[in-house]
């Protein structure tokens, strides 16, 4: 392919984007003076402030890439990570589990095992964020690097730690306040550059059901071939998409990374707290006009001879992550090529500085002054937070040269979702709505629920063990395994969780109030109209993500 | 008596940002219009930097006006 050229005008654009997020990130330095300034961005902000940016830190440039990659290779059941894979989890977090994670004022989520567990439980949880968060965060610089390389030709080592050392930059000087703001600039880029690719293509092709009407049934449905795996795109069964996705994976992910429920913990009351993950489920379900349309607009095009449009192939294999590129090239002239261009930097800058931010704060608090500096003081803890962001900066770079000479690493970037997530949330449901669950019976069934995990991805990675066996079924891809794994994971730290938990020493009820269903007064929004409440929005949210279902049953 | 300077609203620097890069998109696809050439893209004559642009440009004027005087809640 050739590369995309850029005009003046396009590098403007670039241009502009750096020179906004350091001006901002020098900007807001005046206001970060203390260390909940810098970690938690002061908490004051507004819930819509919030949600954009707890949707925004999920919402990297390789999410873009891959989903419609995914798109082109699985159908439009890839919406399913962003319906039923999203929104009861986002849900759940905003009405059910918000307030004890608020009301507790934690800093992060390993602080609220501290609270409720102990802290073996929460330096376990912090030492496998703070791996998981470095190891993503550099595989998303790796893979930024390959794009721009890929596409348009820039130099591999440039475009890597010039990227990066500007995160550095702004998040070394405002914290999580400027990764925030670029965070909500990057959203509001995401639907600029972008979403012209999705009407572009509805314009070349006629309409939607155009799109639809040119893909085979097993692409264009999203429940209906579900009943037979070998039916639809991504060879799972509906209990499989619900399970593993719906519940397991999605709850695991939504509720307990501290990633995006940082952002949470940033809003200046209970009530904004609750609403951010209720907001941001709106723009979550208008994703896949961007990502999946997109990735049916490549469908139907490279089923069209005419059209002239192919995916790029490595080694005789389709390279799906180069649908959306190759639609930008396609589409955009000078002047937007720089927006798409800069749409997709700040998706990755924005990723980078959202897993930085929470990396800096997990190993200040429930790392560094659990184990290391149990006396340290604020002031001390700001500057700590500060040499934080920039060793996590370094060693992300570190971590992309080693995906740059060993790729096969990409592959593990889904499964380390399952590893950390997936058994953390058995706990967290059972650490919050059942008092007897004990300290012990927490810690050894996370370490199951994690180890169990680990061990099964390597056991059907290196064929000890069939995927089918995992997967119940008699077909199994990669992306149907990587849902069983989660369950399995899940099951495994539940029911070990409970059982230890019936032999161990519990914790005195009176230490937990506050922390657990049932020992904790519950006054939120009781004084707010209904038509105010949380809970109204969530029921909003539900009437829509039903509807949309049902349309592309 | 000390001065706590207040924080510009978000709201005021997603403005600025649209305004800018908007207006430069918008100003590509003008330069186009005037010397009467298209790009070699795909639907190029339907000029999508024009129409989009000024999309954008919009938005970031309304987002910028609105909140020029907003601090950050």
């Amino acid at each position: 392919m050739q590369t995309i050229s850029l005009g003046i005008i396009d590098w403007l654009v670039i241009a502009s984007y750096f020179a906004f997020v350091l001006g901002i990130g020098y900007y807001l330095k005046r206001f970060t003076t203390s260390e909940s300034d810098f970690f938690l961005a002061g908490r004051k902000n507004s819930s819509w402030v919030a949600a954009l940016a707890f949707l925004s830190a999920n919402l990297g440039a390789l999410e873009l890439l891959g989903m419609t990659g995914n798109t082109f290779k699985y159908g439009i059941s890839v919406a399913h990570f962003y319906w039923i894979g999203a929104i009861p989890a986002m849900l759940f977090l905003g009405i059910y589990m918000m307030p004890f994670y608020y009301s507790s004022r934690i800093n992060s989520i390993p602080g609220y095992l501290k609270l409720r567990f102990d802290e073996k439980t929460r330096v376990l949880n912090g030492f496998a964020f703070a791996i998981m968060t470095l190891l993503v965060s550099g595989i998303n610089l790796y893979a930024m690097a390959l794009v721009m390389r890929t596409f348009l030709g820039w130099d591999w080592d440039v475009s890597m730690w010039v990227s990066a050392l500007t995160v550095a930059v702004y998040v070394t000087m405002s914290g999580l306040m400027s990764a925030i703001f670029t965070e909500i600039i990057q959203f509001f880029l995401i639907w600029f550059g972008l979403f012209l690719v999705s009407i572009m293509g509805i314009i070349e092709i006629g309409s939607v059901q155009d799109v639809l009407n040119r893909l085979p049934e097993s692409l264009n449905t999203l429940w209906s071939t579900t009943g037979d795996p070998s039916q639809n795109g991504m060879l799972v069964s509906w209990a499989g998409i619900v399970l593993g996705l719906g519940f397991v994976l999605s709850f695991g992910y939504w509720t307990t990374d501290f990633l995006v429920v940082q952002r949470a913990f940033s809003a200046k009351d209970l009530r904004s707290a609750r609403m951010t993950p209720i907001i941001a489920s709106f723009f979550k379900m208008a994703l896949p006009f961007i990502v999946i349309l997109a990735g049916l607009v490549a469908i139907a095009l490279s089923q069209d001879p005419k059209s002239g449009f192919a995916l790029l192939t490595d080694g005789g294999q389709p390279n799906y992550d180069s649908a959306l590129p190759l639609l930008i090239q396609r589409y955009y002239p000078t002047g937007l090529i720089g927006l798409g261009v800069t749409a997709l930097l700040a998706g990755f800058m924005a990723g980078q500085a959202g897993n930085i931010s929470a990396f800096n704060t997990v190993w200040t608090y429930d790392i560094y002054r659990s184990v290391i500096n149990k006396k340290a003081s604020d002031a001390h803890l700001l500057w700590m937070g500060r040499v934080a962001t920039v060793a996590g900066v370094l060693i992300s770079i570190g971590t992309a040269y080693w995906a740059k000479s060993f790729p096969s690493i990409m592959d593990y970037m889904q499964a380390i979702f399952s590893w950390v997530n997936a058994p953390l949330f058995a706990t967290m449901l059972l650490g919050m709505f059942v008092r007897w669950i004990t300290p012990n019976g927490a810690f050894w069934g996370l370490v199951a629920g994690m180890g169990s995990s680990f061990y099964l991805f390597l056991a059907v990675k290196y064929e000890w063990m069939d995927a089918r066996i995992l997967t119940m079924s008699n077909v199994a891809s990669d992306m149907a395994a990587n849902f069983w794994r989660a369950w399995w994971a899940w099951v495994i730290c539940f029911v070990l969780t409970i059982v230890i938990s019936l032999f161990t020493k519990k914790r005195n009820e009176a230490e937990l109030v506050g922390l657990v269903k049932g020992l904790t007064a519950e006054t939120a929004g009781e004084h707010v109209p209904f038509l105010k409440r949380p809970e109204f929005f969530a029921i909003a949210s539900v009437i829509v993500l039903v509807i949309l279902n049902i349309y592309f049953w | 008596m000390t001065h706590t300077p207040k924080m510009r609203s978000i709201w005021y620097f997603v403005g600025l940002v649209l305004l800018t890069m908007g207006g430069l998109v918008f100003l590509a696809a003008v330069i186009d219009y005037i010397g009467g050439t298209y790009g070699n893209t795909v639907l190029a004559e339907t000029r999508p930097g024009l129409w989009w642009g000024g999309i954008m440009l919009i938005a970031g004027v309304i987002f910028f006006v609105k909140n020029r005087n907003s601090v950050h809640d």
